[in-house]
């Protein structure tokens, strides 16, 4: 018998458990019907904050051997120019559409939080990876239980959606920083955002990046995503999205079998394409085909029995 | 093996093509065809996409125009300096046989001179037209001369003074009229694009344009590029699309996008 693909996140159905990783593709609702035309089980546009935004300059991403670089700086056209934008790919995508927020302060994820609610999105991610404004250190929310667990519970209390908290893997124990968020309210957990990374040009030293320093994606960030998701799903209740380096169906796999219930995919478009979300569906409905797995359900957190 | 980071060129030689408008030529082994387009570098500054002007075994160049900071920068430099480049990235055109119109409006013509010189040495006839708002603003005509012979070039300029006053799409419109046409291509500013692909179209005339957008990582991952309604990146399924593709591209001629992804009517 072929295998069911579908994922089932809070409620929502998705025809296959890729999604469009926020950050990548998805600035605007065209991009993310273009993903989801290309296979994509559901999609989230890049984050959206209070204000425009022009991002860094250029280069914003560089390759290395096992992944990429990247500091786009979170460019956005800020949440009143953008509910368009979502609203387009929401009445056009034919995929349940994830608004992504972030803010510099609590309040700003809240006002952006409940703008975004307006259009009566399902779910929406909160990105928490970026730094708080009013901590003296300009430290990401995501790196503390109690900003992130604030930024969390004053989402909640804006919005009617669902909340998905995504996480930074960059903690000393992420199990505390996913109880937290549960305890806050969400109503799940990506895992993970990208890991710091840097890149130089050997030859004049000038860092790659123009930001110098930014985030690690693709293959390298998958075992320490898988990790994550180990972790974190021994230590909450609430279904866990999978992201990190996830390029082929076996990637996508792995995770699930860690305990996620989908998957999301952003570097792997250069590695495979545009239509990588059909490419890793196809393989991973074949794997599950080999291995007896009749649906995504069945095999979420089978490496934990 | 190829790694999207920039590698460090030297430059090679500094050319003057028109008032203000430069070629400079780096030593690359890269090989880019017409229609594509190379990342270049300024360390601590930042990195802009350019199309491709000439492209020979060893060396590429690309043609710029004082216009903004990091362009006005650019034109600066001098034989010697070093760059960080990287790329080609991009769809190139595809040349047809039969009976070629090349149109490039403004400095836009600098990739169809590349495809003129394939069309030479496949000897395909190609007749160009080329505009400019004036006659210190045209570039490559004695490149384009020597590629196609000057009595298939048309030169129009807005203030008439060079070639014939008015627009290039005037000139296109009489070839229509006159001859049968094989294929279409065009690069320029939008407007100047929307509206040949509309004349194309309409002639049921094969063509592909050449488009351009904010592009910031130029190998499809960043998303900055997709164009509306159909969503398509630029840097990969582009830059160099088909009249029909551009007939759905309804930005097209319209609007564009910001670095923020802020929409900006043009």
């Amino acid at each position: 018998m072929k295998p069911d693909l579908r994922a089932k996140i809070l409620g929502v159905e998705l025809g296959n458990p890729t999604i469009l990783a926020s950050g990548i593709m998805g600035v605007s609702g065209a991009a993310c019907c273009y993903a989801a035309k290309n296979g994509a089980g559901a999609v989230i546009p890049k984050s959206i904050g209070p204000k425009e935004r022009e991002g860094h300059a250029n280069p914003v991403l560089v390759e290395f051997d096992k992944g990429f670089l990247n500091a786009v700086g979170l460019p956005n056209s800020g949440v009143d120019n953008s509910l368009g934008e979502i609203e387009f790919a929401m009445k056009n995508s034919g995929v349940p559409v994830i608004p992504s927020l972030f803010g510099g302060t609590k309040e700003e994820f809240g006002m952006v939080a409940e703008k975004l609610d307006t259009l009566r999105p399902q779910l929406i991610e909160v990105n928490l990876s970026c730094p708080n404004t009013q901590d003296d250190f300009g430290l990401a929310f995501a790196l503390s239980e109690k900003d992130a667990g604030e930024v969390i519970k004053l989402v909640k209390s804006k919005v009617r959606a669902k909340v998905i908290a995504k996480l930074a893997p960059n903690v000393p124990d992420i199990k505390t920083i996913a109880r937290a968020v549960e305890k806050a309210g969400a109503d799940a957990i990506t895992a993970v955002n990208t890991m710091p990374g840097m890149a130089i040009d050997a030859k004049t030293g000038n860092p790659l990046l123009h930001n110098k320093q930014g985030g690690i994606s693709g293959p390298a960030l998958r075992p320490i995503a898988v990790n994550c998701i180990y972790e974190i799903y021994k230590a909450v209740n609430i279904p866990i999205i999978g992201a990190g380096g996830v390029t082929h169906g076996e990637d996508a796999a792995e995770m699930i079998m860690a305990g996620a219930a989908a998957v999301e995919i952003g570097t792997g478009i250069y590695y495979r394409g545009i239509d990588v979300f059909r490419k890793v569906s196809g393989e991973l409905e074949q794997l599950m085909a080999e291995n007896g797995y009749a649906t995504i359900k069945e095999m979420t957190g089978v490496s934990h029995r | 093996m190829k790694m999207e980071r920039p590698q460090i060129a030297a430059i090679k030689r500094v050319e003057e093509e028109a008032d203000g408008i430069k070629t400079i030529f780096l030593n690359s082994s890269m090989k880019a065809r017409h229609g594509q387009f190379i990342m270049l570098w300024l360390p601590r500054i930042d990195e802009k996409p350019f199309a491709v002007s000439y492209a020979s075994k060893g060396e590429i160049g690309i043609t710029v125009a004082a216009v903004g900071p990091f362009s006005e920068k650019l034109s600066l430099m001098r034989a010697g300096e070093k760059i960080g480049v990287r790329g080609p990235y991009g769809r190139p055109y595809t040349l047809a046989k039969g009976n070629l119109v090349m149109i490039g409006g403004g400095y836009g013509s600098a990739s169809l001179a590349m495809l003129a010189e394939e069309a030479a040495r496949k000897m395909t006839r190609v007749k160009f037209i080329l505009g400019a708002r004036s006659k210190s603003r045209l570039v490559y005509v004695e490149r384009i001369k020597r590629l196609i012979g000057e009595e298939n070039l048309t030169i129009t300029t807005d203030d008439g003074s060079a070639g014939r006053k008015g627009l290039v799409t005037d000139a296109l419109k009489e070839m229509i009229a006159r001859e049968k046409i094989d294929k279409i291509y065009a690069c320029g500013p939008d407007k100047m694009l929307k509206a040949v692909a509309s004349i194309g179209h309409e002639a049921g005339i094969p063509g592909e344009i050449s488009m351009e957008r904010y592009m910031k990582c130029g190998f499809g991952l960043c998303g900055h590029c997709c164009v509306d309604p159909i969503g398509i990146r630029l840097c990969v399924e582009g830059p160099v699309i088909d009249f029909g593709t551009a007939m759905q591209v309804k930005e097209l001629g319209l609007y564009h996008r910001l670095k923020s992804s802020r929409k900006e009517a043009i």
